[in-house]
């Protein structure tokens, strides 16, 4: 059924959120892979059929699967990404989880981007059947200090993510690293530079450091090519051709802060994005603050924000909202949806106006996509 | 020989828990397992062929860490994935 599609990611599967494009009715299809780990789910806008999904059971290794029937069946990688076997008896990477997804652009129509924990990035081109390191950033003598080290990673691992492409030149690459920071490549992936200045990193003990940040969420848009950034002590945005990341955060209320996971862009405007603050405060508890949970919205490319919470809890709401646990639809008014670790899932179909549950009792929410259907 | 697997892998198997695969080696009976039944050998050992962290393999009941351990035709073999976590 051609449509609208909101795929929720959790830790007990994947679920299919079902509409038209009028956005009233909704049904759910699901669970997929029930009892795995589902990081990232994500529809192939460039045919609106095909569906990758990043799928670990418990302690299993890690894997893909992909539909090309819009998750009526599915099939895994033959060759699911991994890390090259070290030579000699070294101690070598392996791949712990398949963490982010992202499409390739529309001229390489098989192309997928993969980012996994511990840091790596792979490639298809087969449309996620085989999976290949990219060499010029898993095989980079540097690699290792700019993460950081695997002693450094978060408690569940670090994580590779963010995949973007350039929209005026896919070979224009960038990724988010946590830890690491931002990286951009030129050349489809063959080198890498750092892009963290500006950046606060309040862990590092160099203030103008290269590397090593916490980037949470980073967003190019796919018309101007803007980039902005959620990382784990704000919300930047970087205007080329200046070198350095501008604190946008610094304009929201100074209650609220500018900690939180996710970022997301309008489709189409390049000025408008909306972020889902969260207390960064004391041990980090993540939630939102006060208990009262809200997006911020800015529509002057951050400048100024204003609060959305209508239809929100307007108290004792203690869930979080994970990186890739918010995302827009194409459609015009813009419809927005964010999942939680409480598992549910709300969307505004009014660009935040208004808030509204799409469904309750679900896993834990780890990604949430939405995307039109062929 | 029999191989004896847990119910997380009996996706790989038509939901058969007790198979047959042979090997001269742990490391050809997993790889032998693979082309039975594709995907199941990197759910099991990681890219640097170890052993998953909470995966056991026993041959004839007693556990086994290493790959390069020989086999005989009437071996059994089981494997075990841990269940822990909520």
């Amino acid at each position: 059924m051609p449509g609208l599609r909101v795929l929720v990611g959790t830790r007990k599967g994947l679920f299919v959120l079902k509409s038209d494009r009028r956005r009233r009715a909704w049904s759910m299809e699901g669970p997929h892979f029930l009892g795995q780990i589902v990081n990232h789910a994500v529809l192939d806008p460039r045919d609106g059929r095909t569906i990758v999904a990043a799928v670990r059971a418990g302690h299993l290794g890690p894997t893909v699967y992909r539909s090309q029937d819009g998750g009526k069946s599915w099939k895994e990688s033959a060759r699911p990404p991994a890390f090259p076997k070290a030579a000699g008896g070294a101690k070598g990477f392996s791949v712990s989880h398949v963490f982010w997804l992202t499409p390739g652009p529309a001229d390489a129509p098989g192309r997928w981007y993969a980012g996994t924990s511990p840091q790596g990035l792979f490639v298809s081109d087969d449309g996620g059947r085989t999976w290949d390191g990219v060499a010029g950033f898993n095989e980079h003598p540097d690699r290792i200090t700019w993460i950081g080290g695997l002693q450094e990673a978060p408690p569940d691992g670090g994580t590779l993510h963010s995949i973007n492409l350039d929209p005026r030149d896919p070979r224009h690459l960038y990724i988010g690293m946590s830890a690491g920071g931002a990286f951009e490549s030129r050349d489809a992936g063959a080198t890498w530079s750092p892009m963290n200045r500006g950046c606060a990193a309040d862990f590092l003990p160099d203030p103008e450091a290269e590397y090593g940040h916490d980037v949470h969420c980073l967003r190019v848009h796919p018309r101007s090519g803007d980039l902005y950034q959620q990382n784990h002590c704000g919300i930047y945005r970087f205007d080329r051709p200046a070198s350095r990341w501008e604190r946008i955060g610094r304009a929201m209320p100074k209650k609220i802060g500018d900690v939180g996971f996710p970022l997301v862009l309008h489709p189409r405007d390049p000025a408008t994005l909306w972020v889902f603050p969260m207390d960064g405060g004391t041990v980090w508890p993540r939630v939102p603050i006060e208990g009262k949970p809200a997006a911020y919205r800015s529509r002057d490319r951050g400048a100024t924000w204003e609060r959305q919470d209508e239809g929100l809890p307007r108290a004792q709401a203690w869930y979080t909202v994970k990186r890739q646990a918010m995302g827009a639809d194409p459609l015009d008014p813009v419809g927005l949806y964010f999942g939680t670790t409480g598992g549910e899932v709300w969307a505004s179909f009014d660009e935040g106006e208004r808030w509204d549950c799409l469904c309750l009792h679900l896993p834990h929410v780890y990604s949430v996509e939405a995307a039109l259907a062929a | 020989m029999k191989v004896v697997l847990p119910t997380p892998l009996a996706e790989y198997t038509a939901r058969r828990r007790e198979v047959e695969a042979q090997g001269a080696t742990l490391d050809e009976l997993l790889r032998d397992l693979d082309r039975r039944y594709p995907g199941i050998r990197f759910r099991v050992v990681d890219e640097q062929d170890a052993i998953r962290a909470h995966i056991k393999i026993f041959v004839n009941r007693s556990q086994e860490s290493r790959l390069a351990r020989p086999l005989a035709p009437d071996d059994e073999v089981l494997v075990v994935a841990a269940l822990s976590g909520g």
